[in-house]
């Protein structure tokens, strides 16, 4: 039996960095606003505290704050022809679960993507022909510009803390930041982060060999910080327990101590933890939602939560999985390129060198997340032509330590012994002497790489789990290729005692080691209902009172991490709700 | 519903509860002081609270004994991490450093038991890019896997692992590690050996909390300093330098 609640004005589904941001604005302008979130809540004081998130084990092995596999996964398979089955842990990607989201965990990277993705079709076939672009490389435009998201990457990167460098302000080149990077209207509000022995030796060395390193931004605040909305963050204190752990020192931009306890504090909200959203619920003419129905995984009691207006706030796979539960849109057909709902899963690529230099001393555990310095010279440095190299997109190079934690990470040069006394002296005398160059790379659209749901496996609601099909192709190995002779140029420059050089990624993805938490698309935005979910308003062409917020809306994936326009996009939204369509509820771009 | 709600609870701040303030509490709420003190690291106070620590009476000697493994298979375990972490100038051996016990806590403890792991079938071994298949728990997978090795030892040395030479274990680790064994029964040797190989890592390098580690002895191999609180002046202070090798546990600052 499924007990019917009162209407409120808004659900939002999943309470992470985009529910969190949309429930303070939504909550602000006087809407009820009920946030439904499947984990549980943990706080500073009593969770990332020490010396207990201190725990390596717990947090980054067994996944102490992530999505629990036994409950809901995915199926995967890397073509059509293969059998799907079911990803049965994590590895390559870690969605989080618990309020905060994957935002309490992440390292704080935040970085604004560009007309360089959201024109990315136009500006390769301007540059280089129409068939510059694979036939089944189904990349386009997003129907978005950088100029009216940059307001909102400025008032995310204010409320998150990022320490940086700006490298454009207004136009003008900024000695030290990123000389790449579109212009934006002021500097960080906070300078970077100090930097460590490697990111130092890094920065020498690409500036010797003609590149323009800077400090890489990241929200982990360099000094004491109140955000505009009055929320306080302590120093970063370089604990080298960043990316997987809740901040004990409140240094790291997350939702938790920032967005979500304003929202609390609001009348007009109200969180529901341990609910899970099991679908979203069709008006009978199909063009509006009606609410959701969701399962408290305490007791097992389902409910029905009707809403005037519903927001998909969950980790981008998860919003991707209830539009296909809630059969909303065109479910997308890789062999048709029909329907849209599935369509241009990405993930990211890369490619990683590691240096082994006698007689340094790194100090490999004391870093902050963004303790790397970078280079983008090969991405958004529209200068690089990419037509001697053959691919479409870019990588960024960055040097430095992220998390070196031992069970993890123990570098040693290739051909060490794996045990025995050899191997125990190799383990010594590299930890603290070695140092990583990496490259991240976009990944671009293909046909063939999609979502559906899987014909087979089921959760633990018995719905069926969603079904990822996703491989490198050619464009990504030849991009690989091209990073790694760069990171192995840069590398041997520095006179490495040793190095196990970088080379591309040419195995099929694979779903174990940990990858990268960047997955995108399945419910993209894009200027027509017919190759997109979303307007640029991620507002559902299918259903106007349904928006779809995070990383699900991209419709191809970058070199950069995704929360900065994650971040941006969720305040866009919440400004067009509140502007537009609260004062005329109906499609915001006319089909 | 209402009870899933936890606005209230969250909302309030972690006050001390029952009889007094105790050390717990303290680090808490210095901790969370700290952050709003902003930037004044010395606020934090944990590193002095540990070491102070260190120097209080030395813990009692962990409990041995095994929750999980059976005699065979405590044999087999010894045996393989004293193989894998002999004694040596940088380390106690590998039952010295507790890692046998890490292993017996894991496989008898939540992950053992398949805590996380999508159980559903139906089963196939599918490609390597597509992760764990296997209708095994760790702790089933261990056990099978030991007896698996055993036979493969029996029939080739006439002994089982606990009781061949060392040249002989040698043998047998490579021949795991290279899937050149091939297990009878069907038991594939790579998933075996992945997850034993990554046990006695754990039992390195995880917190002594969970039984291995003993002594720091495995973070104290590479300078690890374990709970660290506060870096923020030791980046620079520290550039290029080594940093004290003293590690410091969960259990030094509880």
């Amino acid at each position: 039996m499924v007990t019917k609640l009162k209407e409120v004005d808004v659900v939002i589904v999943g309470l992470g960095w985009t529910g969190g941001i949309l429930a303070k604005e939504l909550t602000e302008a006087g809407l009820k606003v009920v946030a439904l979130e499947r984990g549980a809540q943990r706080s500073p004081e009593n969770d990332y505290s020490l010396p207990n998130i201190r725990d390596e084990l717990r947090y980054v092995v067994r996944h102490d704050l992530m999505q629990n596999t036994a409950r809901d996964t995915i199926t995967v398979r890397n073509n059509p022809q293969q059998d799907s089955l079911p990803m049965r842990r994590l590895g390559s990607f870690l969605p989080g679960e618990v309020v905060g989201g994957s935002a309490v965990h992440w390292s704080g990277h935040t970085w604004r993507w560009t007309d360089m993705e959201f024109k990315v079709r136009s500006n390769y076939e301007e540059r280089y022909g129409k068939k510059s672009i694979p036939e089944d490389m189904t990349i386009q435009d997003w129907g978005i510009s950088y100029a009216e998201l940059e307001p909102y990457y400025d008032r995310f990167e204010y409320t998150a803390a990022v320490s940086g460098k700006a490298g454009n302000i207004g136009g003008k080149i900024q000695a030290g930041g990123n000389v790449f990077e579109a212009p934006r209207a002021r500097e960080y509000p906070l300078p970077p982060l100090t930097p460590i022995l490697a990111s130092e030796i890094f920065t020498n060395a690409a500036r010797e060999a003609g590149y323009h390193p800077f400090p890489r931004p990241s929200a982990n605040a360099s000094q004491s910080y109140t955000n505009p909305d009055g929320s306080k963050f302590g120093a970063c204190q370089y604990c080298g327990y960043c990316q997987r752990f809740g901040c004990e020192a409140n240094a790291k931009g997350s939702p938790h101590i920032t967005v979500i306890p304003i929202a609390m504090r609001n009348p007009n909200f109200e969180l529901r933890t341990n609910a899970w959203v099991t679908k979203v619920l069709k008006a009978s003419d199909g063009k509006r939602v009606t609410g959701v129905t969701y399962t408290n995984v305490l007791n097992g009691e389902e409910f029905e939560q009707p809403a005037t207006i519903v927001l998909l706030c969950a980790y981008a796979i998860n919003n991707v999985h209830l539009m296909l539960l809630s059969d909303i849109g065109t479910p997308y057909d890789p062999v048709t390129q029909k329907g849209v709902i599935g369509k241009n899963y990405c993930y990211q690529t890369g490619a990683t060198a590691t240096l082994f230099f006698e007689g340094k001393h790194f100090n490999p555990f004391m870093n902050a997340g963004g303790s790397n310095a970078s280079i983008d010279d090969f991405h958004a440095n529209w200068d690089f032509d990419r037509a001697p190299h053959n691919f479409v997109g870019g990588y960024v190079v960055a040097g430095g330590f992220n998390t070196a934690l031992p069970i993890g990470y123990r570098p040693m040069p290739s051909g060490t012994p794996q045990w025995g006394s050899d191997w125990k002296r190799a383990t010594a005398k590299w930890y603290q002497t070695a140092m990583v160059i990496n490259a991240s790379g976009s990944v671009m659209a293909n046909r063939y790489n999609c979502f559906d749901l899987d014909p087979t496996y089921r959760n633990a609601f018995g719905l069926p789990l969603m079904r990822m099909t996703f491989d490198y192709k050619d464009n990504e190995h030849k991009m690989g290729g091209h990073a790694a002779k760069v990171i192995n140029d840069i590398a041997k420059s520095m006179n490495p005692t040793k190095l196990n050089p970088a080379s591309a990624r040419t195995d099929p993805w694979t779903v174990v080691p940990y990858q990268s938490t960047h997955n995108t698309g399945g419910t993209i935005m894009g200027t027509n209902p017919r190759d997109s979910a979303l307007n640029k308003y991620l507002q559902s062409w299918d259903c106007h009172n349904l928006f779809v917020i995070g990383a699900n809306a991209f419709p191809h994936n970058s070199a950069y991490n995704p929360t900065g326009p994650v971040g941006a996009l969720a305040y866009w939204t919440a400004d067009a709700i509140k502007n537009k369509y609260l004062k005329n509820p109906g499609p915001l771009v006319q089909a | 519903m209402k009870d899933a709600s936890s606005k209230d609870a969250a909302d309030k701040p972690a006050t001390p509860k029952g009889s007094g303030f105790d050390r717990r509490d303290f680090l808490k709420t210095a901790v969370v002081g700290g952050a709003a003190a902003a930037g004044s690291t010395a606020a934090i106070v944990a590193p002095e609270v540990a070491q102070a620590q260190q120097a209080a009476p030395a813990a009692p000697a962990t409990p041995t004994g095994y929750a999980f493994l059976n005699l065979d298979e405590a044999a087999f375990v010894e045996a393989l991490v004293d193989h894998m972490i002999p004694a040596d100038e940088v380390s106690p051996k590998g039952t010295d450093l507790g890692v046998n016990i890490y292993i017996d806590h894991a496989l008898a403890g939540a992950w053992g038991k398949g805590d996380r792991l999508y159980m559903q079938g139906p089963w196939k071994l599918g490609a390597p890019s597509q992760g764990y298949q296997l209708p095994l728990t760790p702790a089933q997978l261990y056990r099978a896997g030991i007896e698996a090795t055993n036979a493969h030892c029996r029939k080739t040395y006439g002994k089982t692992f606990d009781r061949i030479e060392d040249a002989q274990r040698q043998e047998v680790l490579v021949g795991l590690s290279t899937s050149k064994i091939v297990f009878d029964g069907g038991l594939p040797v790579r998933v075996f050996w992945t997850t034993l190989y990554q046990t006695v890592v754990e039992g390195m390098y995880s917190d002594p909390i969970y039984g291995g580690n003993r002594n720091k002895a495995g973070w104290a191999i590479i300078g690890f300093p374990g709970v660290i609180a506060v870096h923020h002046d030791d980046v620079e202070k520290y550039r290029g330098k080594p940093f004290p090798n003293k590690p410091v546990g969960i259990a030094d600052m509880s």
